[in-house]
């Protein structure tokens, strides 16, 4: 909201705070102040000069002047103007003074320049006169400005005094952060409020007076709202005799201060009145109403209106319309019809100040995709009294420029109840939600500033509600109301101290995943971060089946595009995409895991919320293989505790190397995968480089990590160790090898460990040689060499009956 | 004879002083007291002295032996350090070279700041709380007191993925589920990812949050400041002030706005302060009597404190990150930083 302070010091003398301290006054009561725009800000050291000798410059279009600049002194000037001459007063930027270089044109600014001594033609030169252009002045600020020459100042001017306030470049502007339970705001009225209140200084209100006529807007036409739920307050005022030209420069001058283009003197006050007093008003022409009737209504479905600015739209029953007894004039709160609209033809108008929903505004402005200042300042919310006041302001404005005849009455259609609310209350209330206590008088005080007709009596509060705080409903409303004046600085710290003892603190599941990244980390790896939402093309590239579950995707309606269009159902493409990003950029090597969720949906179209699991996610890339991979991975599990025991079987992913690859399983349920990245997914998203991936259902396995810790006693007497190297097929993977070896042996067996890998000329084509180390041992007593000896045989049995002989 | 005997003495004296290694002292050791040495021969030579002159002969002689040894061990002294010294010139390595650890990772500067974050919350007694990432719209949005025309919806840009359901726009989503669960006391802190439709230098459409919630008998405004004040200090040092200002949020009255010193210029006015000397943190409030109602709360009895913090603008200042999107590139250079 932009609030010049000129126009706010007509509502509250502010004429000796300074900016620094308003701006304070109002961040302290909840207005930030977001930005202070000084249309003076770029020109300093120019001063009133007279020029007292000018002679030309033989063989130029030079003069060399001497120019009086009172307290700062006589300095000569080289002057290019051709109006300068001797007598006049014009403004001079002194040597150091900063201006605005212009265009040829003497218009155009192309930056800020610093006025330095210099030569010209061989004449010293101390400083600059300066046309308007040059110091930002236009025409409208001061007559004669426009001039493509020097800027003639009135000569009553004292030499030597600073340009800025005598030129208008003085003017402070705020912009201002209004909250959204704050439309009342919206305003340089509401504004106005504030600054009274925070500086408590009294409130001056604008003129609500004017002269009528002597006939009513009852004598013109009649309004009838269909829809008061929509429109739930509706003011029409006629003006004759419409005078329809410029406004005056001063209106002007305030509208354009805060963005607003000057138009003609009648919307220019429906301008105005919506700056001022925060009422979006329209102005139809009389003469183009059909019939003597306003019917505020619901547009039928497929029912058409054109707006002023030439556009048609379709509209439905949900949008709100302003007809006359034939068609649709405006569409309420947004934009009016082309059919009824001011023109230089206009004579009679009609005013609407009127209160509509901001839910149906916005609805509609959405729908229509048509946004207006009337339209988002309706959807921030307005009230009834305003309503009524915005009429009165702009009547009074027509009156006071005396372009109009205002009807003796308006027509107030009006569905809201203004007895004022009045709210009883506890000052113990009010205080308990603060923690300190307010003394009665300031309490009551600073209520009464804000527009709150209170008594306080006892603990007893009773506070007549202002019309235009719909937000304030109860006494925390109040509370907020008075410590924003009162000052925050008046809340002390306290540690809850009437507040119960409780244990805080990370229950087991937050404990174990904090254990598992700090894991990761000591491995190597790197925490990344990656989007919930991700493009479906992402998973075609991993060949996924489209029938697969990892394809049933939650969409989002409104995606920031299709990259982020869908909630993800696994979290490995997001990192492939992070290892390939990394590579293209010559990061050649990392370690990467994410733990996030991944939402899969009961059914779609979502009936209700999806189930969210957490997966661990890891990448490697670099100098890395499987067995780093899986190594990390059972690290892990034996970091965190787990209970259950997890197998490597057969990986058959399509986006998984063959034969590089694992899915992790827990009895032949799957707990997730790890391995190589089919390289031919890798190529199509430009990865050049074996990379390793796996996805762990960490939501399934974090429910099995109660391992307890329980002493298991050892043996005290030597154990005894057998090396068997053994000779088999090619296929036979470790794991079967060992379960057989397991299988086969009695309880003295406590390790099998696998030492050498053998593949070559010295066994037969096909086969390969694995030795392994057994060591055996009893708790009780020494085993003998006899008993060893019996179940290694048993041992072999068994392994030769799966065709895995001894070397 | 006393005379021959200093002789040996000399002569030992110089050979061992002669030997330049270990291996020529020990054959200096063989020349003088080896089984054929001189030493050795004078021993052997006794039965030819008088049996009364025997004693004092083999004093003498045995005195000859340890002054021999006693000059023998000396340089073998010397050679086994100059030795021993030479070794270590020759193993000589440059201890500027690489090492060899092994490197580790490092967490993501989000986590480290949501690791502070709860070690600050749970030392004063709050637990841990995660809500759903996609949640209804009654929890995120009406149950805090924003219904459906309400222009708070505005201020959050939100993903739906149909009219009911859509992604959370702020952790508060989670309050609701914890007061409609649990009876007062309650203290909890919700971190998590939320969203919101907005995508720029400073805007991500997935960021994180932070949500605090206490809710007991006679919770004051001065309670949530010293709760912050205290958060403040953990987080940016012990001389961090902090300041409320009003604000509006829909599921809290009064609400505030909190900032903090600026850590920088401790309150001077810097360019990270934008020359203020504050720096915004978080927004905060008493709960609205409205929403501890919806939720079956008796708001004569108890009253709450809320506060939610963006964990992203938190790390932005204490890393001085330049841009909210560094977090999701996830570069390793980036990552690797912060160890």
């Amino acid at each position: 909201m932009k609030l010049p302070l000129y126009w706010l010091n007509d509502y509250v003398d502010i004429s000796d705070v300074s900016v620094e301290e308003l701006k304070n006054k109002l961040f302290s009561c909840g207005f930030e102040v977001e930005e202070v725009i000084e249309n003076g800000k770029d020109i300093s050291g120019v001063v009133v000069g007279e020029v007292i000798s000018c002679e030309a410059i033989p063989e130029t279009h030079l003069h060399l002047c001497n120019v009086d600049c009172g307290k700062h002194g006589v300095f000569q000037i080289c002057c290019g103007a051709d109006n300068v001459k001797v007598g006049i007063k014009a403004p001079v930027a002194l040597v150091g003074a900063t201006v605005y270089a212009t265009g040829k044109d003497h218009v155009t600014i192309e930056g800020v320049m610093t006025i330095k001594a210099g030569k010209l033609r061989g004449y010293d030169s101390f400083g600059m006169l300066c046309a308007g252009g040059e110091i930002g002045v236009t025409e409208e600020m001061y007559k004669g400005a426009s001039y493509d020459g020097l800027l003639i100042l009135d000569n009553s001017l004292n030499n030597g005094d600073d340009i800025k306030p005598i030129v208008g470049l003085d003017e402070v502007i705020f912009d201002i952060g209004v909250t959204a339970n704050r439309p009342d705001c919206q305003s340089i009225l509401g504004l106005a409020r504030e600054v009274s209140a925070v500086l408590n200084r009294p409130l001056k209100m604008p003129d609500l007076t004017y002269e009528v006529a002597n006939f009513t807007t009852e004598d013109k036409l009649s309004v009838e709202v269909l829809a008061p739920d929509l429109c739930p307050r509706y003011v029409a005022g006629y003006v004759g005799d419409i005078k329809l030209g410029e406004s005056p420069k001063w209106m002007q001058k305030r509208l354009n201060s805060v963005g607003i283009r000057a138009i003609n003197n009648v919307v220019d006050v429906t301008n105005f009145v919506l700056t001022e007093i925060g009422q979006p008003m329209h102005s139809f022409d009389y003469s183009r109403l059909e019939g003597n009737k306003l019917v505020i209504r619901r547009a039928n479905d497929g029912e058409k209106i054109t707006t002023l600015d030439d556009k048609e739209f379709e509209l439905n029953s949900s949008n709100l319309l302003i007809c006359d007894e034939v068609k649709g004039q405006c569409i309420a709160g947004i934009m009016g019809g082309k059919g009824s609209s001011i023109d230089d033809n206009t004579t009679e108008i009609v005013f609407e100040s009127a209160m509509f929903k901001r839910d149906s505004i916005r609805k509609t402005s959405r729908t229509l995709g048509k946004r207006s200042d009337s339209s988002s300042r309706f959807e921030k919310g307005t009230d009834a009294y305003i309503a009524m006041l915005g009429m009165k302001r702009a009547l009074s404005l027509i009156s006071s420029l005396k372009i109009g005849k205002i009807a003796s009455t308006v027509i107030d259609v009006n569905a809201v109840d203004l007895t004022p609310r009045v709210l009883n209350t506890k000052l113990s209330k009010i205080n308990k939600v603060l923690g300190i206590n307010v003394p009665s008088d300031i309490a009551c005080d600073i209520l009464n500033r804000l527009n709150f007709k209170t008594e306080i009596v006892g603990d007893n509060v009773t506070s007549e509600i202002p019309p235009y705080r719909d937000d304030v409903e109860d006494y925390p409303d109040l509370s907020e109301e008075i410590i924003r004046i009162y000052g925050y600085d008046h809340i002390e710290n306290t540690l809850l101290k009437d507040a119960s003892i409780t244990v805080g603190g990370l229950n087991k599941e937050q404990k174990d995943l904090q254990k598992a990244k700090n894991y990761l980390v000591s491995q190597g790896f790197n925490e990344a971060v990656t989007y919930s939402f991700v493009s479906e093309k992402e998973y075609d590239v991993f060949g996924l089946d489209k029938n697969s579950d990892e394809y049933k995707f939650i969409r989002l309606l409104n995606p920031l595009g299709e990259d982020l269009s869908v909630m993800r159902t696994a979290v490995v493409p997001s990192l492939t995409r992070v290892i390939a990003t990394n590579l293209n950029k010559k990061n050649l090597s990392g370690r990467l895991f994410e733990f996030a969720k991944t939402y899969n949906p009961k059914a779609l179209p979502l009936t209700e919320l999806p189930v969210e699991n957490e997966v661990l996610a890891l990448g490697m890339f670099g100098d890395e293989d499987f067995f780093t991979i899986k190594g990390v991975v059972e690290g892990l599990f034996e970091t965190l505790g787990a209970t259950f025991k997890a197998d490597f079987v057969k990986c058959e992913r399509s986006f998984m190397h063959p034969t590089r690859s694992a899915e992790i399983v827990m009895g032949n349920r799957s707990i997730g995968y790890i391995g190589e990245l089919n390289p031919q997914v890798g190529e199509k998203m430009g990865i050049d480089k074996r990379v390793y991936v796996g996805e762990i259902k960490y939501g399934v396995i974090s429910k099995m990590l109660n391992r307890k810790l329980i002493f298991k006693p050892f043996a005290k007497y030597p154990s005894v160790e057998r090396d068997l190297a053994l000779v088999m097929d090619k296929k036979v993977t470790n794991g079967e090898t060992i379960k057989i070896i397991k299988k086969n042996a009695d309880k003295s067996l406590v390790s099998v460990e696998l030492f050498d890998v053998y593949e070559g000329n010295q066994v037969l084509e096909g086969k390969k040689s694995m030795a392994y180390h057994l060591t055996f041992s009893h708790l009780e007593r020494s085993l003998t060499l006899e008993e060893v000896d019996k179940t290694v045989a048993k041992i072999l049995e068994g392994l030769k009956k799966a065709g895995i002989e001894l070397r | 004879m006393n005379e021959k005997l200093n002789v040996i003495l000399e002569n030992a004296k110089l050979d061992i002083s002669a030997s330049n290694s270990l291996k020529e002292l020990n054959e200096v050791k063989v020349k003088y007291q080896g089984k054929n040495g001189e030493v050795t021969k004078l021993m052997q030579g006794m039965r030819d002295i008088p049996k009364e002159d025997r004693p004092a002969f083999g004093k003498m002689v045995n005195d000859l032996r340890t002054a021999i040894d006693e000059v023998y061990a000396e340089r073998e002294t010397e050679l086994k350090n100059a030795e021993i010294k030479l070794t270590f010139e020759k193993e000589e390595i440059d201890i500027t070279l690489p090492s060899k650890k092994r490197e580790t990772g490092t967490l993501h500067p989000l986590t480290l700041v949501k690791n502070e974050l709860i070690d600050a919350f749970t030392s004063m007694g709050f637990e841990i709380f995660e809500g759903p990432e996609i949640e209804e719209d009654y929890y995120n949005f009406k149950m805090l007191n924003i219904p459906e025309d309400h222009p708070a919806r505005d201020m959050q840009d939100t993903f739906y993925i149909n009219d009911n359901i859509l992604l959370r726009t702020q952790t508060s989503a989670g309050q609701v589920r914890v007061m409609l669960d649990k009876k007062p006391p309650i203290k909890i802190l919700s971190p998590g990812k939320v969203y919101r439709s907005d995508d720029d230098a400073s805007h991500s459409p997935m960021f994180h949050q932070m949500e605090g919630l206490v809710v007991d008998k006679n919770i004051t405004l001065c309670d949530l400041k010293g709760t912050l004040d205290e958060f403040c200090k953990m987080m940016f040092g012990k001389d961090a002030k902090t300041r409320l200002r009003p604000s509006y949020f829909p599921f809290t009255e009064p609400s505030v706005e909190v900032d903090v010193s600026c850590s920088e210029c401790h309150g001077k006015g810097c360019k990270l302060c934008k020359g203020t000397g504050w720096i915004e943190i978080l927004g905060a409030g008493i709960v609205n009597k409205k929403v501890l109602e919806g939720c079956g709360i008796d708001s004569e009895e108890y009253s709450g404190y809320a506060f939610g913090l963006g964990i992203e603008r938190i790390a932005i200042l204490k890393y001085k990150i330049p841009d909210i999107r560094l977090f999701f590139e996830n570069d390793v250079r980036f990552l690797k930083q912060f160890k």
